[in-house]
């Protein structure tokens, strides 16, 4: 079974020549849940960044589902790879809900009547098909990030990554967001400082320290080893 | 917020909303251009514009007084022009100045409280406006959202520490700082809206929104919009 996210040697410099990354080898198999766990500021987010093609490699390479992750496959990656962002209010920016979720697929060339189709069915999935009309900013926490979520779902991604999705969230909202994600078939990466969601979630955790993936193996192995955990 | 408002108003159900953007528009237009070229006086032609906008406000189900109040900022800025012409002696032209901003502020709102942005913009790419301008406004319109946004939380922080009373040299000061940090932050936060844009397959053009085919309502709407004002105005 050939990975549906492959990364080898991956390297990433800011403008300033700070290194972000440092020689990244990672995969996802399909259908598997990887938490992508460590501190502030370790590289997570940018690394992330780097499956959807937001941020291009300085050295290394990132495979999607067989595909080098270059200029000209952006729209594919991008079809593959669904990032469901920390700040939910960043990603919600179309005048109502139902217009935001079709805004990906509508990307894609799909038909308005297919990406409302499409819109409607993950509105559905993620529990908020009434919210479809309201505009963004009058939803709650909980509602923006299944809202974000949804227009994710709608483009029907291979894979998703969710870069901290408990982050403003209530319990019951957590919960509600796990039970959702345990539902979807597709592989996911979930960068995340919430240890009980990543157990809940992930069979495997990567921990990244200072830009280099410095552990990886089962999630509570690697809690324990790094004492990751709240106490 | 203003543009949170017009948002709201956008979404009503009414006659007028149902109405084709594209023939809204050109009504607009038209009634624009007849009141820019009506002379100052011409009472009877103000009366007149002035029945129709109310009629059109009252059946778009429209808050009237918040909308005239609304309308009504214009004046100041409008008022320091007519009072600068009063003063030169040419009255008529003063009350014209104040009389048509007015009535122009008007019948901007009303078109953007009876048609979502998104519609307005693919009605006036359908008049030939550049598509790069079209663009440059949806990102000015969305961004607004993210400035005011942050306005407002840190307006708030701001409170939650207001302390010393009648300090206004430090609150000034303050006022101050916080706008550079309310740039830093936006820029910040418009990049992040930009990233996440990219991340769905944004490739630099909105999703095309369908106008749909125009009907016998919308003639009938824009007879009954544009003829009255263009007789008044001409007769």
């Amino acid at each position: 079974m050939s990975p549906v996210i492959d990364v080898t040697g991956l390297t990433y410099r800011y403008e300033d020549g700070t290194e972000a990354l440092r020689g990244i080898d990672f995969h996802l198999d399909p259908g598997e849940c990887v938490a992508v766990l460590g501190a502030n500021g370790s590289g997570k987010t940018t690394f992330v960044l780097h499956l959807n093609g937001l941020l291009t490699a300085s050295s290394g390479a990132v495979t999607v589902c067989g595909m080098d992750v270059t200029k000209s496959n952006l729209p594919e990656i991008r079809q593959r790879v669904g990032l469901v962002f920390q700040d939910s209010d960043a990603q919600l920016f179309m005048p109502t809900v139902i217009e935001d979720v079709m805004f990906g697929p509508l990307n894609q060339g799909l038909s308005q009547t297919e990406a409302q189709r499409r819109a409607l069915l993950a509105l559905e999935q993620t529990g908020i098909a009434k919210l479809a009309q309201k505009a963004p900013y009058h939803l709650s926490s909980g509602e923006k990030r299944r809202a974000a979520l949804a227009g994710i779902l709608a483009m029907d991604p291979e894979v998703l990554v969710l870069d901290e999705p408990t982050t403003f969230l209530d319990p019951p909202g957590q919960r509600d967001l796990r039970d959702l994600l345990k539902a979807l078939p597709q592989a996911k990466l979930i960068v995340t400082h919430d240890i009980p969601f990543a157990r809940a979630l992930a069979s495997r955790a990567v921990f990244f320290d200072s830009g280099q993936v410095a552990a990886e193996g089962p999630v509570e192995e690697i809690i324990h080893r790094f004492d990751w955990e709240f106490r | 917020m203003h543009h949170v408002i017009l948002e709201r108003w956008s979404r009503i159900d009414s006659p007028i909303h149902r109405r084709d953007a594209r023939i809204k528009l050109f009504a607009s237009l038209v009634f624009l251009v007849v009141v820019a070229t009506t002379p100052p006086l011409a009472w009877r032609c103000f009366a007149v514009y002035s029945i129709t906008l109310l009629i059109a406000t009252l059946i778009a189900r429209l808050p009237a007084t918040e909308l005239l109040s609304r309308a009504a900022l214009v004046l100041p800025f409008c008022a320091v022009f007519g009072a600068t012409t009063w003063w030169i002696g040419d009255h008529a032209r003063a009350i014209g100045l104040v009389e048509k901003a007015f009535l122009s502020a008007w019948t901007a709102l009303w078109l953007a409280g009876t048609t979502a942005l998104p519609r307005l913009l693919k009605a006036a790419e359908w008049f030939g406006v550049p598509r790069l301008l079209i663009l440059v406004i949806q990102f000015l319109y969305r961004y607004l959202f993210v400035l005011s946004g942050q306005a407002q939380h840190m307006r708030l922080a701001a409170a939650c520490r207001a302390g010393a009373v009648g300090a206004s040299r430090a609150l000034f000061r303050a006022a101050a700082g916080a706008l550079a940090v309310l740039f830093a932050r936006s820029y910040q936060r418009a990049d992040g809206i930009h990233r996440a844009m990219q991340s769905r397959g944004f490739t630099g053009a909105f999703p095309a929104v369908a106008l749909g085919r125009l009907n016998f309502a919308d003639a009938a709407f824009l007879t009954l919009a544009v003829v009255p004002i263009v007789t008044v105005r001409f007769l």
